[in-house]
């Protein structure tokens, strides 16, 4: 299964979803989404594309290793738990950061949005990682 | 008609339909059962905190707004779905497994663990 | 009080640790540990007449009335010189006996460590306590016995032991628990003063049986008494040191404990002098016949913890009084025979008294030692158990009721063991020289330190009894709760009990002398009254519960994955509707709210494709109607106002699908196995319990809940978590470590089938 045109529309529509799948992460604290929703968005990006073209094509596009994903998400939700308890000694207290804009606007960045980025990484690591070992054991390409 | 009993026997009959397949010895049976019971208790979560037809939980400021969904059997069954795909997910490994090494669906072949 | 205990017990683990130059005296080294004990008991127990007990506690967990009492007081400091005292010579003694054997640093480990065990067991003020340290004295004694596991006999021995003494203990435990209750404290000192309470409480005889069931089992009263001599599987050493001067005491401790609390009724004089009575008798009777030593010893023992608890039973002053000294006399006489015993088997090889004779020529010393001892043990001046025999039979006499039956049984007692003590003695240094695998010396002074020290203490104390005076009354004052005056003289004069002594004594020899006639009659009685060895019943008991369980196993863990979880919803549903039956769950009455016309179609092609489902005989068809199901799921989601969960369940569904479509093609076809029979009975099962979480679903919406929790959820959404999404904001800010596990969970079950799946080409 090597088709041209599947080839280059998943370069454009993988770079689409992941695109979202991250967009819907950040405005997850205020509009639907987040951690959990785009974490499943992006990995969809990637089982499609293997689906359509084969893991190792998936894998390349993906340049980092699930596990490494899973890895690093779980360290980033642990690492967001670690400035509730120095700033006010309680683990996994929310802190938040404003950085004023320019147009009198704010942007506010906490923790929680760290812990989502977390979560976000490490649900595409393990779903990534779930699909592409059964695809591999059953060759799937 | 009344819209929560209509879920609740919605509910019931997944629940009925889950179990009839959880009790069967095919492992893919097994697997289709673990999700119909999934679901079935995630809509029971869902149901049996209220069904509000109108806003998602979204606020603008301190108060609740009328007609606004509960937002804490939302978080919880959120997390259910996701942690449901994972052991569906495990189990289907398993399955294959099982299947790989006695070449077999039949869960009644399962009886010994020690020997192959 | 504390700093010595763990000192002990920092020992029990340093000993470890002693480095291999010193190994040749390590057991003189730890002995120090057990000295200093004994020195800091001296100091304290000598300003005791005037300071009066003394009571430390620390707060462990006081909600459940647990805290570490040290209750420091007359029988406290009896039992305490005789556990750190003897415990110094028992390390002496160990220093040569266990020189040359493999496991000695085993040994000193567990050696030690039940002496801390010991110690804070007779120190407890605290019922709970207590029995923490009760039940590590069991443990200890087991790995003592098994010391020498690589004999059956050995293991074999060490578990009889274990269970008894564990099963008693469970026993002690609850009865423990009971009389908490009753008198609304565990604290000992608190207990004495409610005693009167206790003693007319509806529950006061269902703890007395359950508490003397700790006592029986662990101080080897009949029935229970065959663990002791199968217990004789131990070293030397710990024969000497547990299973006759320390822990089979402990059952005697916790009557003289229970004593002020619980004694005095009916029920207790003729329950314990029963029991104290017939194992006095059986023990001394079955003593005679045999002839190991250790055996011979491990019988008299059980008779003499048989005394003991006779006279804590018949519950006079005069029987605790003559209870307290009997019990130094015996801790003293015994320690140093089992000693003694082991010396000679150490030196000649062999423990047989048909094999032994005329050690007297090759071991002098020891001959001496042991007549004394021995003569102790037969209770003639001017020895200690001279005095302690003389006070028995006087308690004896004047007993309440059975006097005649218990002096009886006394008597007759105390005849077979002036016999024993004969026999004993004659059989082993007098007489020819017997052939033994090794010949006998008497060299290592470590091994006659002990059984000197106290076979010369048993005569001193004998002689001069004012020190011994001291610590029984201390001792005494506490079991009977008032202060007394107690003082101990060697000779009572020409009566009544100095009579009795004389008969028995006379008796004893003359049976002695008969012997070689006596015995083959005793053995044809036994052969049949004692067909069944207590310890073979027990062992085919035990062999016949495991066979039990085994054929239990078998049936409910037959292995069928679908029975088990048959078994479970079965169970599940009829409770569920037997509580649905007797509440009426049937009646709802809730405020329902209209059908949107979509939704219902939208839940009637569920129900559809549910039930396709069930019947499909094709797999595709079974996860198309899946799909169907989630996704119409997810539109129930989105109508009422769950946009997050709609969004979840559609991303979530389409990868369980792809899932499915993987499996798919490398699985064989969809299956059918079960009969049509089968399949009405599951079906049966499915509906019952489908439809009770229909009921559920509904009895859930009436529940109206006051002040749900989401109310804060909502308040502080934005104000405290900056975050208009209460969902999301919940999830990453309020429970956040709740979704942290979840994605811990997550990520487990991925590595999981990483592994499952990867793992094994390694292995090919």
């Amino acid at each position: 299964m090597n088709y041209t045109i599947l080839v280059i529309a998943f370069r454009y529509i993988r770079f689409i979803l992941v695109f979202f799948s991250i967009l819907t992460l950040f405005r997850g604290h205020n509009l639907p989404g987040g951690g959990f929703i785009g974490g499943l968005m992006a990995s969809g990006a990637f089982i499609f594309q293997a689906l359509a073209l084969g893991v190792q094509s998936s894998k390349n596009s993906l340049r980092i290793k699930p596990s490494k994903l899973i890895a690093s998400g779980l360290f980033l939700a642990i690492l967001s738990t670690l400035p509730g308890f120095f700033a006010k000694g309680v683990f996994f207290a929310g802190t938040w950061v404003k950085i004023p804009l320019l147009f009198g606007a704010t942007l506010k960045l906490g923790t929680p949005l760290l812990f989502d980025t977390g979560v976000y990484l490490s649900v595409t690591g393990v779903v990534l990682l779930l699909i592409f070992t059964l695809m591999e054991e059953w060759k799937w390409n | 008609m009344e819209m929560e009993l209509m879920l609740a026997l919605l509910i019931g009959i997944l629940f009925t339909v889950g179990v009839y397949l959880l009790l069967r010895r095919s492992v893919l049976k097994l697997v289709l059962g673990i999700i119909f019971i999934g679901n079935a208790i995630n809509l029971i979560i869902f149901v049996a905190s209220g069904l509000v037809a109108g806003k998602p939980p979204f606020v603008t400021g301190q108060e609740p707004e009328p007609e606004m969904a509960d937002p804490l059997p939302q978080a919880l069954i959120l997390t259910a779905i996701v942690i449901s795909f994972g052991i569906v997910a495990f189990t289907l490994a398993l399955k294959y497994k099982y299947f790989s090494l006695t070449n077999t669906d039949d869960l009644d072949q399962l009886t010994e663990t020690e020997n192959e | 009080m504390t700093i010595i205990l763990l000192i002990i017990f920092l020992g029990a683990a340093g000993s470890l640790l002693i480095p291999r130059q010193l190994d040749r005296h390590k057991g003189i080294l730890l002995s120090l540990l057990p000295l200093t004990a004994f020195v800091f008991y001296l100091i304290k127990g000598y300003h005791m007449k005037q300071v009066g007990p003394e009571i430390t506690s620390i707060a462990w967990l006081p909600q459940l009335g647990l805290n570490i009492t040290w209750l420091f007081d007359g029988v406290s400091l009896l039992f305490l010189f005789l556990v750190s005292g003897i415990g110094v010579l028992i390390l002496i003694y160990s220093n040569s006996y266990m020189k040359h054997d493999e496991g000695r640093h085993r040994f000193y480990f567990f050696i030690l460590l039940f002496m801390g065990a010991m110690l804070g067991l007779v120190l407890s003020g605290n019922l709970l306590v207590m029995f923490l340290f009760w039940e590590l004295t069991s443990f200890t004694s087991y790995f003592l016995i098994s010391f020498k596991h690589e004999y059956d006999k050995a293991r074999q021995a060490a578990m009889q032991s274990l269970l008894i003494t564990v099963m008693g203990g469970l026993a002690l435990f609850a009865g423990i628990l009971l009389l908490g209750q009753m008198g609304g404290t565990y604290e000992l000192a608190e207990l004495v003063e409610k005693g009167h309470l206790i003693r007319f409480h509806p529950h006061y005889f269902p703890a007395l049986l359950l508490i003397l069931a700790g006592v029986v089992t662990k101080s080897a009263q009949f029935p229970f008494h065959f663990w002791l001599p199968g217990a004789m599987q131990a070293p030397s050493p710990v024969s000497a040191y547990l299973h006759s001067a320390t822990m089979v005491k402990a059952g005697i401790f916790l009557l003289a404990r229970m004593s002020p609390i619980m004694g005095g009724t009916p029920e207790w004089k003729i329950l314990v002098s029963l029991i104290g009575g017939l194992t006095m008798f059986v023990g001394a009777y079955l003593a005679i016949t045999q002839t190991d030593l250790k055996a011979i010893l491990a019988y008299t023992t059980i008779s003499a913890l048989g005394t003991l608890v006779l006279l804590f039973g018949i519950d006079t002053q005069l029987s605790v009084k003559a209870a307290l000294i009997f019990l130094i006399v015996h801790a003293f006489y015994k320690a140093s025979l089992f000693m003694v015993a082991g010396m000679i088997d150490h030196k000649t090889g062999t423990r047989d008294i048909n094999l032994l004779g005329g050690l007297r020529r090759l071991m002098p010393k020891t001959t001496v030692v042991t007549v004394l001892a021995l003569l102790s043990m037969a209770g003639l001046p001017p020895l200690l158990g001279f005095i302690g025999k003389e006070l028995i039979y006087e308690a004896k006499i004047q007993t309440p009721g059975i006097a005649s039956v218990v002096l009886i049984l006394g008597v007759a007692s105390n005849v077979f063991m002036v016999w024993v003590s004969a026999m004993f003695g004659y059989r082993t240094f007098f007489g020819k020289l017997g052939t033994t695998p090794k010949v006998a010396n008497e060299k290592g002074w470590e091994l006659l330190f002990g059984p000197s020290v106290l076979a010369f203490g048993s005569l001193a104390l004998g002689l001069f009894t004012n020190s011994l005076g001291q610590l029984i009354e201390l001792a005494l004052s506490t079991v009977r709760a008032q202060p007394l005056h107690v003082e101990i003289h060697l000779w009572h004069g020409f009566n009544q009990v100095f009579l009795l002594s004389v008969i028995t004594v006379a008796a004893g020899v003359f049976l002695f002398s008969i012997r070689q006639k006596l015995l083959p009659v005793l053995a044809k009685i036994n052969s049949r009254f004692f067909a069944y060895r207590f310890a073979d019943l027990f062992n085919r008991l035990l062999d016949n519960f495991v066979k039990f369980s085994k054929n239990k196993t078998a049936v409910i863990q037959h292995g069928y994955h679908r029975f088990y979880l048959m078994t479970i919803l079965v169970v599940a549903t009829a409770f569920v509707w037997f509580q649905i039956y007797v509440t009426r769950g049937w009646d709802i009455q809730y405020d329902f709210s209209p059908i949107p016309f979509y939704v219902l179609v939208l839940t009637l092609i569920m129900i559809f494709s549910a039930l396709t489902a069930a019947f499909a005989q094709n797999r595709l068809t079974a996860i198309i109607s899946m799909g169907v199901i989630g996704f119409g799921i997810a539109l129930i989601y989105l109508f009422y106002g769950a946009v997050d969960l709609a969004i979840t369940q559609i991303l979530a569904e389409t990868l369980t699908v792809v899932l499915f479509v993987l499996v798919i093609q490398k699985m064989p076809r969809y299956a059918k196995f079960s009969s049509r029979k089968s399949r009405v009975r599951d079906a049966i099962i499915a509906l019952s319990s489908g439809s009770f979480v229909t009921i559920l679903v509904l009895n859930a919406l009436q529940i109206d809940y006051n002040d749900p929790i989401s109310d804060f959820f909502i308040k502080n959404s934005l104000p405290g978590g900056f975050g208009e999404n209460v969902v999301n904001v919940i999830l990453v800010d309020f429970r956040a470590l709740d979704t942290l596990g979840e994605i811990t969970v997550l990520s487990v079950a991925a590595l999981g089938v990483y592994t499952l799946i990867k793992m094994n080409k390694v292995r090919k």
